[in-house]
């Protein structure tokens, strides 16, 4: 056993288990937390298999920026889990019977044997060149225009979401920071007149 | 596979090149100018198209034989060009007839036209697909223009749930048509559709070919919106505001024809024994499904979006036999589809006001004696629709049914017969309601204060039936382009 697949199994083992972890425990945060170890320990898998990009993306991504957004989501919507998570046992049979009927499917569609070998080699090393080389001379020359497109693509996500949610109500509370500059003291603070409070009235 | 940079592939894409930068100029224009001034961005949009129209057209003579740009990511053939030029048609057509109705319920926003702008460039992307990437990526650009069209009218909660259910039937769609993508990329270890193709013989797991084709025509038919996976298209067609009903009712069922011609006879030719006869289900479930549910309905809207599920039924006729004159007559179909199904949603969002949809069949009632004119181009749409000598709908009809015999499927083109003649019931109770039932006021019907809907509209009616008189130069057109 080389050291290389021994690392593969401690790793891959890990990933599973997060998995596992995340869909069983009872607190989100945990949960949350279990995703980023299965994303963690998929990015030294793919390491591994010399997808060295890949690996860093998805740390970058989705470790960095995508599961912190989801934490801060998770803690501020304080969304009752145990409400959502009702039934998971009671309709794990089904479950687990409808993941069984479609693994057997795949399996005998694809062929456990197949799985052995790669489909192709790696046009990385067929190329002779690094992984990250190969990848943006991919991306950047090959798949330019389907490159360019996807951009396009974000580019009506942007407008369609601020077509969907901008919109000017009666009443909203918004800052106007050049009218908050421009304030002067007369319209703050108005200075009255007022007769002293004579002796009399102040109790005995 | 590694090819450098061409800049001949530049002039390739000269058209899309031209509607993207007009785009981006009129997102920019439109934040500048006042709502009342909202009329410059929709004559920039008209003007857009029509130039793009322009320089597909001038580009096509050389095309004749097709050629490719972008290592075979982009596909520019006499398909392509008819496609792309009724794509801007229709497109244009929609713009015409939502402006009025949009102004009216103050939902006349400058994304109405960046958006619908946007799903033409993916259209056009989508129909000259070479790659499975291209065809992804086309077809993803322009369902999500098309979500955000449907949910436009925010305040409206019938809108909102059409757009959540196209949303998450969409995306299911697009899952499928991705999995069997992947399922035909691990067959054959390319995204090319030609090289695909051309790989055939040698796939060393035809099962996986055959596995990821079922898939395929699964996302296409929800796509293209053929039973049994039809089940998003009345609700969308219902819920989203008339004028973009118009819009995602004509110019994407083009590209859905696109769609399915690309990936199934572009990429999966050789397996045309296995997917002519999926089709060939489709379309008798499309045809019973659409004509039979139509005539339970009183909502005009939901009558024509189950039409549309057995047009659909009927332009997959043309594709049974798997051969290049099937597909013209489909595509010759799906062309005389759009043009008469803009015209019946136009006339809805013609009749509408603020605050009366004129959505339901009733609505129509004595509509003869309160304007003749708009009647009568509602009766000539009705009755190309149903197929209905000599307008453009019969002999679209005529070329797909013919085209399903010559393939041997003389069963289902007699099914088919059987169900368009019982969809002439409900296509004929319009036309009736129209006629001869009493109008709910006598008063004249208040025209449109927009003169180009006016004009556009009869333009449109009436371009029926000289396309039904004259129907041989766009099919000699369509035939061409398939090389028949």
């Amino acid at each position: 056993m080389t050291f290389e697949l021994i690392c593969f199994w401690v790793f891959a083992s890990v990933a599973a288990l997060a998995a596992l972890t995340v869909i069983s425990v009872k607190n989100p945060v945990v949960a949350a937390l279990s995703l980023v170890l299965t994303f963690f320990s998929m990015a030294c898998v793919w390491l591994l298999a010399q997808a060295e990009f890949l690996a860093v993306a998805l740390v970058l991504v989705y470790v960095g920026a995508v599961m912190v957004l989801f934490l801060f989501v998770v803690m501020m919507l304080d969304v009752d889990f145990s409400v959502v998570r009702e039934g998971f046992v009671r309709f794990l049979p089904v479950g687990v019977l409808v993941a069984a009927v479609m693994l057997t499917e795949m399996l005998m569609m694809i062929g456990v044997r197949s799985l052995k070998t790669p489909v192709t080699e790696d046009p990385a090393v067929l190329a002779g060149m690094s992984n990250m080389e190969w990848l943006g001379q991919t991306l950047f020359r090959d798949f330019l225009l389907p490159f360019e497109i996807a951009a396009l693509i974000l580019t009506v996500g942007l407008i369609a979401a601020v077509t969907l949610t901008l919109r000017k109500r009666t009443g909203t509370k918004v800052q106007r920071p050049g009218l908050q500059v421009m304030v002067k003291r007369e319209d703050r603070l108005r200075v009255i007149k007022m007769d002293a409070v004579g002796k009399g009235e102040v109790g005995p | 596979m590694m090819i450098p940079f061409n800049p001949a592939d530049l002039i390739a894409i000269q058209p899309e090149l031209v509607l993207l930068g007009a785009t981006c100029a009129i997102l920019l224009i439109d934040l500048f100018i006042k709502p009342s001034q909202r009329d410059i961005t929709h004559w920039l949009s008209i003007a857009t198209l029509a130039l793009t129209s322009y320089l597909v057209w001038r580009g096509a003579p050389e095309l004749s034989s097709g050629v490719t740009a972008f290592n075979g990511m982009l596909l520019h053939d006499g398909i392509s060009v008819v496609l792309k030029q009724f794509i801007l048609l229709t497109s244009g057509l929609s713009l015409f007839y939502a402006r009025n109705y949009m102004r009216e319920r103050s939902l006349l926003v400058g994304e109405l036209y960046l958006l619908v702008l946007f799903a033409t460039l993916g259209m056009m992307l989508l129909v000259s697909a070479g790659s499975l990437i291209t065809v992804y990526l086309g077809l993803e650009l322009l369902a999500l223009s098309s979500y955000a069209l449907v949910a436009m009218n925010r305040d409206s909660a019938s809108s909102a749930e059409a757009a959540i259910k196209y949303f998450v039937l969409g995306a299911l769609a697009s899952g499928l048509l991705l999995y069997g993508m992947s399922m035909i990329y691990g067959a054959t270890g390319s995204l090319d559709l030609a090289t695909i193709t051309g790989k055939f013989g040698q796939v060393e797991h035809p099962g996986w070919l055959a596995f990821g084709l079922v898939f395929l025509v699964c996302g296409i038919a929800f796509k293209v919106g053929a039973a049994p996976f039809h089940m998003w298209l009345p609700d969308v067609y219902h819920g989203a505001p008339t004028a973009v009903t118009v819009f995602i009712g004509s110019a994407p069922k083009i590209a859905a024809f696109g769609l399915a011609y690309r990936l199934l006879e572009g990429g999966l030719g050789p397996l045309s024994g296995q997917w002519t006869l999926m089709l060939a289900i489709l379309a008798v479930a499309s045809l019973a499904v659409g004509n039979v549910l139509a005539i339970a309905q009183s909502n005009l809207k939901r009558m024509l979006a189950y039409s549309t599920i057995s047009h659909v039924g009927f332009m997959l006729l043309g594709f049974v036999g798997g051969t290049p004159a099937g597909y013209s007559a489909a595509m010759f179909y799906i062309i005389s589809y759009t043009m008469t199904a803009t015209v019946a949603f136009g006339m809805i969002a013609l009749l509408a006001r603020k605050g009366f949809e004129c959505e339901e069949i009733d609505d129509f009632k004595g509509l003869n004696q309160r304007s003749p004119w708009y009647a009568a181009i509602m009766g000539i749409a009705m009755f190309s629709l149903a197929g209905v000598p000599p307008l453009f709908g019969f002999f679209a009809k005529l070329l797909v049914l013919k085209a399903a015999i010559d393939a041997g499927f003389l069963w289902l083109a007699i099914v088919a017969i059987v169900f368009a003649i019982i969809g002439i019931y409900y296509y004929l109770r319009v036309v009736k309601v129209m006629y001869f039932d009493a109008a709910a006021e006598e008063t004249a019907l208040p025209l449109p204060s927009d003169v180009a809907l006016r004009w556009v509209i009869s333009i449109n009616g009436l371009a029926l039936i000289v396309l039904g008189l004259a129907w041989g130069p766009l099919f000699d057109w369509c035939n061409r382009a398939f090389g028949v």
